[in-house]
């Protein structure tokens, strides 16, 4: 290749990186025809490929509502699985529009690491499973012990600080990936496993005998869980973040997958009617088609039936914080009109 | 050149820019916070209250250290194996043969994962290890030997040992200039091995055996106290090993093969020993062959210890990669590996090529 040629083509290249800086990430989406949304690399409940390879979990259906409500097709998205590192990279290089994989709102990340939060999908905490028959009934009686984590994640840090504050000697074994870690507890290199307490009842549920293994009641941390998008598009941080209140209000407002067409037609509620674009203009305000809502509650349900699907059917977890407000949980939707 | 300035200085920019717009913090002042992230495997203390630089220090530590030993065991095996490969025992060449190809062509990750999970599933709890001798326990958690412990006399025993080495070098020097002065042999090696042996093994009797052993216990969860060898560790060298040394295997082979048959078959003409052929004849003009192939494998070694990923050895790309989840400075950490893998092999070609100096014919 000549030095002209290649002059030539470099040049090409940093002027369409410069192009595709400026336009807005909704559109972007919409010309792409598609949303490629990064999930995490095999957590049952949460994002996790079936045996048809179809990604299921919650996770996953927050794609798929996005992908509802900017395109109208809940099946239009590309998962791209990232591994913890990655996470925060993907999103804010643009190599995935949106991110929504078990990943703890953190103040620095929110900060200083070129991402934005929209608002949380699940609340969790960190914890530890050991096996039934190590004879521990608390976290604080790990002294010595061997533990089996992800690297690049809070989890290091909490189980480092958790070990401070109470005296205690962890080893850690850090894995590249989850199932890596999982794998290596199972096998009996590590005496615990610590991760976010509602992934640890997902692989132990995925184990051969579940009831040979534990879950410690201490919860070291808040483990906040929500999607995040690149930093500085204030509109597209806006479409992500009012999908998964509009899923939450959907719930409130007991609009369901099953009743959600009749509901836009027929129903007398002001709150319904401006959620399903029957009245008002809340699509318009977010730059989508006043159906937005609608179509997002027709393809997935709303989140107390996203939630029964993937965590309480599959995985036995209970709503507990994570019920409404109304209900004495801690979800609460900040108010679509 | 000015094209390319220009390009660097775009991307540069554009970099810059674009690290401004979302809001990133650049530079490398992060290495100074505290890092709070756990280190399972170390070579130097280390606790979480440390910076975020010398967790990575000790990343490059343990990168350096599987490195040095996987470098010297592959050698080693690596001549053992190519050797056998042109061995006119039928066997040992087809065996050779077997290992060789076996190992070249499986992914080098695959070997690590087999060698990692058939160790784990293999040894038993700590509970019930495999106790090999007095202190010397194998189990699911690694390798414990007795910890050696200096006491009060240790000084004088390594003093006594020093002067016990340089005597012995001596004793090597004048054997070999005796040997050139009158022709009859003596053996300097073994002769200074002796030497060494008896005179420090005196030493420490009169100093009143100054080196002890804590020996590792088995105390709830684990071994306490002694030295470990963890399953992480011993698998990444492991692997590095079994692979590399098939590559080396290869460049003794064709180092060996490379010596005209016309060369070995005038030497055994003039009735030396075969052990003289080998080591005048043979093994100077193969290593001309050999070395300059297994500087490349040596760098391909140390960029393979980067594996360790996968299989929870805490490495300088591992503790980077966890850096970088923490902090987002992936630009910095990636820096940082390219600047330290470039040194190390640098260093590694620099006293490669130095030996290779040597060995080449010398035209005169």
């Amino acid at each position: 290749m000549g030095n002209k040629e290649t002059l030539a083509i470099l040049a090409t290249a940093v002027a369409t990186m410069a192009a595709s800086a400026h336009a807005g990430k909704l559109e972007d989406v919409r010309a792409a025809g598609e949303l490629a949304c990064g999930v995490s690399e095999g957590v049952p409940g949460f994002s996790n490929p079936n045996s048809e390879g179809v990604w299921t979990g919650l996770d996953a259906d927050i794609c798929r509502a996005v992908a509802a409500a900017t395109l109208g097709d809940a099946n239009a998205v590309r998962f791209v699985p990232l591994a913890s590192k990655q996470k925060v990279l993907a999103v804010s290089s643009g190599q995935v529009d949106m991110t929504s994989r078990t990943t703890t709102w953190t103040m620095k990340r929110d900060s200083a690491e070129g991402v934005d939060f929209t608002s949380v999908v699940y609340y969790d905490g960190q914890g530890f499973m050991v096996r039934a028959d190590a004879g521990v009934t608390s976290a604080k009686e790990l002294d010595a012990a061997t533990v089996c984590l992800t690297t690049g994640t809070t989890t290091e840090l909490n189980m480092a600080d958790f070990a401070r504050a109470n005296g205690l000697t962890l080893e850690p074994v850090v894995f590249e990936g989850k199932r890596e870690a999982v794998e290596a507890y199972a096998s009996g290199r590590c005496d615990a496993l610590t991760t976010d307490a509602s992934q640890l009842a997902a692989f132990r549920a995925g184990f051969a005998s579940p009831s040979d293994h534990k879950i410690l009641p201490e919860i070291i941390s808040k483990e906040p869980l929500a999607p995040f998008v690149a930093h500085g598009d204030n509109q597209w941080k806006d479409v992500v973040t009012w999908v998964v209140y509009g899923l939450i209000t959907a719930e409130e407002l007991g609009v369901t997958q099953a009743n959600v067409a009749d509901m836009a037609a027929s129903s007398a509620n002001p709150d319904v009617q401006r959620l399903l674009g029957a009245s008002g203009d809340t699509g318009g305000l977010l730059g989508l088609s006043n159906t937005w809502m609608a179509d997002a509650i027709s393809a997935i349900g709303n989140y107390g039936e996203i939630y029964e699907r993937n965590l309480t059917a599959t995985l036995g977890l209970e709503r507990g914080v994570n019920a409404l407000w109304s209900d004495g949980g801690i979800l609460y939707a900040m108010p679509v009109r | 050149m000015v094209v390319v300035i220009a390009i660097l200085y775009v991307l540069f920019s554009n970099t810059q820019e674009n690290l401004a717009i979302r809001g990133i913090e650049s530079g490398f002042a992060f290495l100074g916070h505290e890092a709070g992230l756990p280190i399972g495997d170390s070579l130097i203390d280390y606790s979480p209250t440390r910076s975020y630089g010398y967790a990575f220090l000790v990343g490059i530590l343990n990168t350096l250290f599987v490195s040095v030993l996987a470098i010297v065991f592959s050698t080693l095996l690596g001549i053992v194996i190519g050797v056998a490969r042109v061995s006119r025992n039928w066997l040992l060449a087809r065996g050779a043969a077997i290992y060789v190809e076996t190992l070249r062509n499986l992914p080098l990750l695959l070997t690590l994962f087999f060698i990692y999970t058939v160790v784990l599933a293999a040894l038993p709890h700590p509970r019930d290890a495999i106790a090999l001798s007095d202190g010397v326990f194998l189990s699911k958690r690694g390798f414990y030997l007795p910890r050696p412990v200096a006491e009060d006399g240790i000084g004088l025993f390594l003093g006594a040992s020093a002067v016990a080495l340089v005597l012995a070098v001596m004793f090597w020097r004048w054997a070999k200039s005796y040997k050139v002065r009158t022709g009859r042999s003596v053996s300097g090696l073994r002769g200074a091995l002796a030497i060494f042996l008896a005179l420090s093994g005196l030493a420490f009797l009169a100093s009143g055996q100054p080196l002890t052993s804590e020996l590792p216990v088995y105390q709830g969860f684990n071994f306490k106290g002694g030295l470990s060898i963890k399953p992480e560790f011993a698998s990444l060298l492991i692997g590095l090993v079994l692979y590399t040394a098939a590559y080396v295997a290869e460049n003794v082979r064709s180092g060996i093969q490379s010596v005209h048959a016309g060369q070995i078959e005038a030497a055994n003409a003039l009735g030396v020993s075969s052990g003289v052929v080998t080591r005048m004849v043979l093994l100077p003009q193969a290593l001309r062959v050999t070395i300059p192939a297994t500087t490349n494998d040596y760098a391909s070694l140390v960029k393979n210890s980067s594996l360790a990923v996968a299989i929870g050895y805490p490495d300088m790309v591992s503790v980077g990669g966890t850096i970088i989840g923490q902090n987002g400075q992936a630009i910095e950490i990636i820096a940082m590996w390219m600047a330290v893998y470039l040194t190390i092999n640098l260093i590694i070609s620099l006293g490669m090529n130095m030996l290779n100096a040597r060995v080449q014919l010398v035209e005169r």
